[in-house]
């Protein structure tokens, strides 16, 4: 998993937001102390606190959200403008949200941990329900009543008959207010806005092709740039001779040590001048390849297990996972523009704060000269977190003194960017006949901990995440290592249900007294699914798994279908219950189950990275398989409102039930237990 | 390079002087500034690069200008007429068949292109037929709803 860089939290200067903003009201808010807390407990910096602005009303009435967060799919950006229009009383279409430019928005550590809806959802809640606070205080005095003898809706504060919109009762002052502690947002049960099925903001760009994506940008004088790639990671240049590409009509060439890039009028004129460097590399010999990774992160220290208790049998297996892309349809790109002074970058990325000191670092200059703008971007999937196309645009731009725009190729998106990491996991249970899971222990190597824990009541149980390392640059992806790390478990469960002579559904029943959310979600999904009431037909099976990570719970039951003669594997259909508490939005909240569930077939069945001598050898759509319309198997989806609890994140833990469930269903049908993802029979 | 090249694109003429074998999707993105159809492999594996060539779908990145000489190039930026959607748009617009939204074009592209020639196709045709187009965000089953929608209501 990516280590994150811990940067300094940099506080906007209130005179430069509000030049930006020409005067409004300014809500500044004071983090909950949950928040601090839970930065402070992984070594984050805190959002900021007290001086920072998350809401502007303007003289017009329009109301300016700003945030930290991007939109790559996930749908924040309607569920911000929800919340914010929600605890204002407004219409959605007076609220805009102005999403991860580092001049304008609170310092945010970035949009990944499925955090936007657990932290700043409520914190956008707080900052709107403290505005309309301070709007009432003040509309009382112009109006002579007091402030509970006011209402808001539309937009406008009402006494009686009299009412004044909202820009003429902020009438472009700021108010500097801290957002009380106490401040009252909205219960779900009351939710006109949020909670409820609304069309996800600026769809009709989408489907018209207007909404400009990084790629799409354009500025005057700006050149397309291509960079340089070793044949192999690690291959330094030996000698280069760029006096041909130099020749070339319009092209620019840029030297930085390693660093070498060419700027042309267009984007293949830039990839023919490349091609005409003559260089000669020094490769790095004895890198490994993808059929030696598992033994290397796994490495060849011993776990040592404890006895198994009287009367408990143990089990013991040992699973791994492949490399696997993000593949992003949008690849990295950047659009850099250098004025002399500041050095302003458009980028799709997940974390522009984290952009921002790379570009400031790799150009030698302080952060405040950095400016990154984040357009709404191409999808993310924990593969945005760094800023490559953002450095390498910035850097080229400053030397030519010329916009530049960097957009990645298909096979350097595959090549160059990072990985969902490879990993092990060995695992080690014991059980009773009766059906009892006693011990428990994971050993982890490489890919990471997330999802490790065991839900299942044991008493003792161990886990660990072993570090390697990694022959290939790696990252975050959703749900980190969750998913991999739930796939050994839930697979290892199953056999431990077999074991017993118990139903699967029956064992983790039994087994999860502790965790009443699982038991909800399991029974969910496999009630719609009619689990226990069917017979397979011939080469199908049925499978189910179920997990919980950042507060959500799910559980996936499949049919699958094994071809008799390929022995190729096919999801015939997927019933998936999730559980994240108070549902923001019905819909899109579907749209990103379903989204995730299918991402999660990719991983577990077809999609694997090979590398052999520091190369990647399917670094194209060609080669490496991601799901199509054909693997799509009937999906449905029950999703369980629990207005009674918080709202957790929803990207990234659907995504964790479907690969054991295929596995289980697999076993199922075939009696073979597949241990690796991604799963394939032998033919 | 130098000599002049004329594409249709959307019922205007375009002189462009440029290499004939520049992709039909640089020409498009770069020269034209129509940014609407996207990159997403290069190889004819994913379907963002989808515009309408003569009424049929063609990837545009592996498409040149000398291909479409004399033809009618469609693009994404032509369906929308005097602010009304096309069916297909409004369609995957009521439908949220998207996400992230990168492979709309190409898809809402694809569409037409299907509904063109099979106005009423099953399930089963609209994959087969989709089969080129990738979403990486997994929208697929509403894309085949979205596109169900449009048949229904007569889109072309
Ligand atoms: S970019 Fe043309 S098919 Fe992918
Ligand atoms: S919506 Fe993101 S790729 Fe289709």
């Amino acid at each position: 998993m990516t280590t994150l860089p811990v940067e300094k939290s940099t506080a906007i200067s209130r005179r430069a937001l509000l030049k930006l903003l020409g005067g409004g009201i300014l809500v500044a808010a004071a983090g909950p102390a949950a928040i601090a807390e839970a930065l402070s407990q992984r070594n984050r910096p805190a959002m900021p606190q007290n001086i920072s602005a998350w809401i502007h009303i303007g003289k017009d009435g329009r109301i300016l959200v700003l945030t930290g967060k991007v939109e790559v799919g996930q749908n924040a950006r309607t569920s911000i403008t929800q919340a914010a229009a929600e605890e204002l009383q407004v219409p959605m279409s007076l609220v805009t949200v102005l999403m991860g430019d580092t001049d304008a928005v609170p310092y945010d550590m970035g949009t990944f941990g499925s955090l936007t809806t657990p932290m700043m959802i409520p914190q956008i809640r707080k900052a709107a329900a403290a505005a309309r606070q301070q709007l009432l205080t003040r509309a009382a005095k112009t109006f002579g009543v007091s402030a509970d003898q006011l209402t808001t809706h539309d937009g406008k504060v009402w006494a009686g008959t009299r009412s004044a919109s909202y820009g003429e009762v902020a009438g472009g002052e700021a108010l500097t207010d801290t957002i009380p502690a106490s401040i009252a947002v909205t219960a779900p049960n009351e939710w006109k806005v949020l909670g409820q099925t609304v069309r996800k903001v600026d769809a009709r760009d989408f489907v018209t092709g207007r909404h400009v994506y990084a790629v799409d940008m354009t500025a005057k004088g700006m050149l397309r740039a291509k960079v340089l790639r070793p044949p192999s990671y690690g291959a330094v240049i030996e000698s280069i001779d760029t006096s041909a590409a130099e020749a070339m009509p319009g092209v620019k060439v840029v030297r930085d040590s390693e660093f070498v890039a060419v700027a042309a009028p267009s984007l293949s004129a830039a990839g023919k001048a490349i091609a005409a460097i003559k260089v000669e590399w020094t490769e790095k010999p004895g890198q490994p390849s993808s059929k030696q990774v598992h033994a290397i992160l796994r490495g060849t220290s011993t776990i040592a297990h404890p006895e198994p208790v009287a009367g408990a049998k143990p089990l013991s297996a040992t699973y791994q996972c492949a490399y696997i892309a993000h593949v992003p349809l949008e690849p990295r790109a950047a659009l850099a523009e250098w004025d002399g002074t500041r050095m302003t970058v458009h980028t799709g990325t997940q974390r522009p704060f984290g952009v921002r000191p790379e570009v400031a670092t790799a150009l030698g200059i302080p952060e405040s000269q950095v400016r990154i703008l984040v357009p709404d971007t191409g999808s993310g999937y924990g593969g945005k977190h760094a800023g490559d196309a953002a450095v390498e645009a910035a850097k080229i731009s400053k030397a030519l003194g010329v916009p530049v725009s960097v957009s990645w190729s298909r096979p350097e998106e595959f090549e160059f960017a990072y990985f969902r990491p490879a990993g092990v996991d060995e695992l080690f249970a014991t059980f009773t006949p009766d059906g009892r899971i006693v011990q428990w222990e994971c050993d982890n190597f490489n890919s990471g901990p997330p999802g490790i824990e065991c839900p299942y009541d044991t008493a003792t149980p161990r886990t660990e995440s072993h570090q390697a390392k990694s022959p290939l640059r790696q990252g975050s992806y959703r749900c980190l290592g969750a998913t991999f790390n739930n796939f050994a478990r839930e697979s290892h469960v199953d056999d431990l249900a077999h074991a017993c002579g118990l139903d699967p559904l029956a064992f983790r029943i039994r087994n999860l007294e502790k965790s009443p959310e699982l038991q909800e979600v399991l029974k969910a999904a496999a009630t719609k699914f009619e689990w226990g009431q069917h017979t397979p037909a011939s080469n199908h099976g049925f499978g189910l798994a179920c997990g919980t990570e950042k507060g959500g719970y799910v559980a996936t039951c499949v049919e699958i279908a094994v071809d008799p003669k390929t022995k190729a594997i096919r999801v015939v259909r997927a019933v998936t219950a999730f559980q994240c508490g108070a549902i923001l939005n019905p819909d899109l909240l579907k749209n990103q189950v379903d989204g995730a569930v299918i991402m999660g077939i990719g991983g577990a069945l077809f999609e694997a990275i090979e590398f052999e001598n520091g190369k990647i050898l399917n670094p194209r759509l060609s080669k490496y398989r991601v799901p199509r319309f054909s693997d799509i198997p009937k999906m449905e989806t029950v999703l369980i409102d629990r207005k009674d609890l918080p709202s957790a994140g929803a990207g990234e833990v659907p995504i964790m039930a479907i690969a054991p469930a295929i596995g289980n269903a697999v076993f199922q049908a075939t009696g073979i237990r597949l241990r690796s993802m991604p799963m394939r029979l032998p033919a | 390079m130098g000599q002049k090249l004329e594409i249709d694109v959307n019922g205007k003429k375009h002189q462009l002087d440029a290499d004939p074998e520049t992709s039909l999707l640089e020409a498009l993105r770069e020269d034209l500034g129509m940014t609407g159809t996207k990159y997403g492999c290069g190889e004819s594996r994913c379907g963002a690069c989808t515009v309408l060539v003569d009424g049929v779908p063609t990837h545009s990145c592996v498409t040149t200008i000398a291909d479409v000489k004399g033809a009618k190039v469609q693009t994404i930026e032509s369906l929308e007429k005097n602010g009304t959607l096309h069916p297909v748009q409004e369609a995957f617009l009521e439908t949220g068949a998207f996400q992230c939204g990168y492979c709309v074009s190409g898809m809402v592209m694809t569409a037409v292109g299907l509904l063109k020639s099979n106005p009423h196709p099953t399930e089963a045709q609209i994959v087969e037929y989709m089969s080129g187009n990738v979403c990486r965000c997994g929208a697929y089953p509403r894309i085949v709803e979205a596109i169900q929608k449009a048949a229904q209501s007569g889109g072309k």
